[in-house]
């Protein structure tokens, strides 16, 4: 339960940690807050030739607000979504995800962009970005570039992002007035890894529903939009307990997910959660939706 | 032999140099090389909770960090709560409370209720609660523990 030999770098600045990068490829790993890569390094599961700690790495932990986009840096610790009023009221999606992620020591040092590019089909982050259609800067000594969230999980553990590639920044599309957002998850103890998860963004206009997405994570290799569920609610009106759509998108969701057998659970225990979570997020975003300026919205 | 780096920290106010192996955690530096006995090593991966300090004012996993990553900072353990003879409150409610029994998760859950009440001074239970989720307990049980942080939450309420 003691880390393999590795050389530790830390550089100061982005121009040397790409070049780092760029000079050992497969050999290095970034260390970001340490909460995934630290224990796979205790229990020798990585053993990286270099670890790149990023954590002194200037400009990476800016957060802003321009033209309907939240940009946050990829250091930004998970605990700014409970703390930042600026994060709350843009980011109510991520902030509503937040107390998920794993506990509350671990939010102090964890970052969203270490989150991201981890990506853990069970993360809360990556299923946050990729239902409100986020994207993320990757940037290399080749140059940056901007990857959508819907490109960017492939697998499990396993991102777009390329072996000499630092994630730097988050963008997030900001919270717009006649949005309504809502997030559930179900672990077997807080904290613990998801079973399911699922989120929902709708925009509601003439006393419908004028867009939905729905998104599900801990279901399949990687979080998943469950397009077919989120066009059931489209042109409808979700009021009622018993509302027929909302049922429906709830069937579909849990249709579109591809769970696992594991000793956890059964795969058709997760389907079943992931129809309950649905009907419970698509009511919760219905309801936020049509507060006066966005319920969960200051 | 991994090369060794030599690093400055502060810990509980008191400045520390040392030579380090790149590799070394926080949690062991602390533990088997200062001394500092109260900070507690337990799954070394990060779930227990129990070898929780602070760095730079946060609590953090110790052992999720690497020494290295110190040089520089500021860290607090539980050796540095109590003021002489006189107990932090939460070290005080967890006595009036008997929230310890073993107390090998004592520590990490002070340091983490430390940090947790500076940013919640008032917290529901099923806050305390959701804080404690990281925080592994094995024999004193958690209602007690709630009690005694709830309570030592009770001056800021007023």
């Amino acid at each position: 339960m003691k880390p393999p030999p590795f050389r530790y770098v830390r550089p100061a600045g982005l121009e040397e940690t790409l070049a780092t990068l760029a000079d050992h490829g497969d050999d290095a790993k970034v260390l970001a807050g340490g909460c995934s890569l630290v224990p796979l390094l205790n229990m020798r599961l990585a053993r990286p030739e270099v670890l790149v700690d990023v954590n002194r790495v200037e400009g990476l932990t800016a957060v802003g607000e321009t033209g309907g986009t939240v940009t946050t840096g990829a250091m930004v610790r998970q605990s700014a979504l409970e703390r930042s009023p600026l994060l709350r009221r843009a980011l109510p999606l991520a902030a509503a995800s937040a107390p998920y992620i794993g506990h509350y020591v671990t939010r102090n040092r964890g970052t969203l962009g270490g989150s991201i590019a981890h990506a853990d089909a069970r993360g809360e982050l990556p299923l946050a970005l990729l239902t409100l259609r986020g994207s993320v800067v990757a940037q290399s000594v080749r140059g940056p570039r901007r990857i959508a969230a819907a490109d960017l999980f492939v697998d499990h553990f396993t991102s777009a992002l390329q072996p000499d590639e630092l994630l730097t920044e988050l963008q997030w599309p900001a919270a717009g007035a006649d949005w309504g957002y809502g997030f559930a998850e179900m672990a077997q103890r807080h904290g613990d890894f998801a079973l399911a998860m699922v989120a929902c963004a709708l925009r509601r206009g003439d006393g419908v529903v004028a867009e939905a997405r729905l998104g599900l994570g801990a279901v399949a290799d990687r979080p998943l939009l469950a397009t077919e569920a989120a066009a059931a609610l489209v042109g409808e009106n979700l009021d009622g307990a018993g509302n027929a759509q909302v049922a429906e998108a709830g069937r579909r969701a849990a249709a579109a997910a591809d769970p696992l057998d594991d000793l956890h659970a059964s795969a058709s225990y997760r389907r079943h959660l992931v129809a309950l979570l649905a009907e419970r997020v698509i009511r919760e975003a219905w309801q936020d939706a049509a507060a006066p300026t966005g319920g969960s919205r200051p | 032999m991994s090369p060794l780096t030599e690093i400055a920290v502060v810990i509980n106010g008191r400045q520390y140099h040392e030579a380090v192996p790149d590799r070394l955690l926080l949690s062991d530096l602390l533990r088997h090389r200062l001394g500092l006995t109260g900070t507690h090593v337990g799954c070394e991966h990060g779930v227990c909770g129990s070898c929780t300090v602070h760095l730079d004012g946060a609590a953090v996993r110790s052992c999720l960090l690497l020494a290295v990553q110190a040089d520089g900072s500021e860290v607090a353990t539980v050796e540095g709560l109590a003021v002489g003879d006189r107990l932090h409150r939460l070290q005080a409610a967890f006595r009036e409370h008997f929230a310890l029994q073993c107390g090998f998760c004592t520590p990490g859950i002070l340091m983490a209720a430390a940090d947790f009440l500076a940013h919640n001074p008032t917290p529901t239970r099923g806050e305390i609660a959701g804080m404690l989720s990281g925080h592994l307990c094995r024999c004193t049980g958690y209602a007690p523990i709630v009690d005694a942080i709830a309570a030592a939450a009770e001056p800021e309420r007023s």
